[in-house]
């Protein structure tokens, strides 16, 4: 691992068709090992920006490289792995071939990909039920699922576009959890696209508030908060000042917030 | 496999109960048909109805001389008909089942070429639509003569009959099924940068298997339609279509000897229908709720 960023993004701008400006202008860096959200109002451009990072859709203009790559010769080297807020498991196989599909497309050996597939298994909490189809299991088992696939054949980056959206508010925060877990463990980098704040807050390393029409980088949030994050986590004054703080940002007053919250601390 | 009884399997006894009940039904559909097909012979004799038809007994036979055809040989000491049914069927099955085999493999090929043109798509199209609205009675006598004329046995150029029936619907639903998978199916398949074959292979081609079994569902029976049909122009006397030819002959004096060959056609169709819906339970592993 060198200082060569995760994800280098240069002047990217999207538009589609006549004239929608999805996103214009981002400039961004992501470190290795970093755990960075990207956070906005609906139509901010932030799943198209992951979409992008991912060579799933072409930016109109700038440079995105994973790697030290051009993001699609990165796509094509398998150096990330995807999460969308569906599953998307194929309804024909077990829960084992959901995980296994990626490491199919590699041509690992039957014997190769049954021993991860009981690695990840057990990553993610999901022994016993590889011989189960998708429709069987909770939203929250299979998006593990979703995310044990995509960490299958050991990508540096992963992208998750509103991977807990689905979800109900205790299965969000347990997944959560799991999530930073499974980060420490596998040694990755992250994007994650959400919508919600103290998910975002909780989670990352960094917090990219975007703001919409045109998508753009409003403002970046450095979360101080010590890991390993806990359940305490979310209950430290720490959290909800930042939490607050991405608020203010998303609400467009980011420039006053941090002369406000110092004058409160020193006005009695 | 032992662990996923979740909704999918029943115990055996609710089983057996299902299966019973099932069994029940289907006899009681065929009792139901068999009072309201001889209630209406009896009472249409008595009043006289003559429209859509005239009731009577040559126009309609009681479903027990129908049966009773069946134990009574052609010719005095000869085999019992249900004997020589039973031949001609299973030379009509080899027919269909060839048939059923060739427009299963060509109407799933021609879907998986389809799929990768837009081009062919609006091009073929149109012409394989076309292709189903030609009489099938026109086309056979040609197919039967044509491929005659190039050594093919007249067995087979009747499978090649039936089979113009059967690729229809599988293609058409095969393609179907093959645009089948969402948008989100796809843009996994393209973050593992999947080339198209193993897109095919492990995306679009299991996506589609429901669709190309209701399709397998139509083509099976029309398969067996496509051999009796075929059977006419090639002259064939081996198969129930000949038999069907012969008995017309006859009709106005012993109409229930074609009533009892029909009989012995539908239960060569469902069998067909029942290998296939056979097939897709054994194939298929599907959320309970989409297994139609």
């Amino acid at each position: 691992m060198n200082d060569r960023p995760a994800v280098a993004i240069q002047g990217v701008s999207k538009q589609f068709g006549a004239g929608v400006t999805a996103l214009s202008g981002i400039d961004l860096d992501v470190r290795p090992r970093e755990f960075v959200s990207l956070i906005g109002p609906s139509g901010c451009g932030k799943s198209t920006l992951l979409r992008i990072i991912g060579d799933l859709i072409d930016p109109s203009e700038g440079v995105v490289e994973v790697n030290g790559k051009p993001a699609p010769q990165a796509r094509r080297d398998h150096d990330y792995g995807i999460v969308f807020q569906e599953a998307v498991l194929y309804d024909w196989r077990t829960v084992g071939k959901n995980i296994a599909l990626p490491l199919e497309l590699l041509r690992w050996s039957r014997e190769r990909r049954a021993q991860r597939v009981r690695e990840l298994v057990r990553l993610v909490e999901l022994e016993g039920f590889e011989d189960h189809h998708p429709w069987q299991l909770s939203g929250g088992m299979q998006q593990r699922v979703a995310i044990a696939r995509a960490l299958s054949f050991d990508p540096a980056l992963l992208l998750m576009d509103e991977p807990f959206g689905a979800l109900d508010e205790m299965t969000r925060e347990r997944l959560n959890m799991e999530l930073l877990r499974i980060w420490d463990a596998s040694g990755s980098t992250i994007v994650f696209v959400t919508h919600s704040i103290p998910e975002a807050v909780f989670l990352s390393t960094r917090v990219v508030v975007m703001s919409p029409r045109p998508g753009r980088i409003a403002d970046v949030v450095e979360i101080d908060l010590p890991y390993p994050r806990t359940a305490e986590t979310r209950e430290e004054p720490r959290f909800f000042e930042l939490v607050t703080g991405v608020r203010e940002r998303l609400a467009g007053r980011g420039a006053q917030v941090e002369p406000e919250l110092a004058e409160e601390a020193g006005a009695p | 496999m032992a662990s996923i009884a979740v909704d999918r399997t029943t115990t055996p006894r609710i089983g057996a109960i299902h299966g019973a009940r099932r069994f029940g039904l289907v006899v009681a559909g065929i009792a139901v048909f068999w009072a309201l097909w001889e209630a209406y012979l009896w009472f249409g004799t008595r009043v006289g109805i003559t429209w859509p038809f005239p009731v009577n007994e040559t126009n309609m036979p009681h479903i027990h001389d129908m049966l009773n055809a069946l134990t009574k040989p052609l010719q005095p000491g000869g085999p019992p008909l249900i004997q020589e049914e039973w031949h001609w069927a299973l030379f009509t099955a080899k027919e269909a089942l060839l048939g059923f085999v060739i427009g299963g493999v060509v109407g799933f090929g021609l879907a998986v070429l389809l799929t990768h043109s837009v081009l062919l798509r609006r091009g073929l199209l149109p012409y394989i639509v076309v292709s189903q609205t030609v009489p099938i009675l026109a086309v056979a006598p040609m197919v039967v003569v044509g491929l005659g004329t190039k050594g093919v046995k007249p067995w087979v150029a009747v499978s090649v009959i039936a089979a113009y029936l059967t690729f229809f619907p599988v293609a058409m639903n095969t393609l179907r099924g093959l645009l089948s998978p969402r948008p989100r199916d796809l843009e996994l398949m393209r973050s593992y940068a999947a080339g198209r074959r193993s897109m095919l292979w492990k995306l679009r081609v299991p996506a589609s298997m429901p669709f190309v079994f209701s399709a397998l569902k139509i083509s099976a029976t029309a398969s067996v339609i496509g051999a009796i049909i075929g059977e006419t122009p090639a002259s064939i006397q081996d198969g129930l279509g000949g038999a069907i030819v012969n008995f017309n002959q006859y009709y106005s004096t012993a109409p229930e000897r074609l009533w009892a060959t029909n009989i012995v056609c539908a239960a060569l169709g469902f069998a067909f229908f029942g290998a296939v819906v056979l097939a897709e339970h054994l194939v298929l592993r599907r959320a309970p709720e989409r297994v139609a």
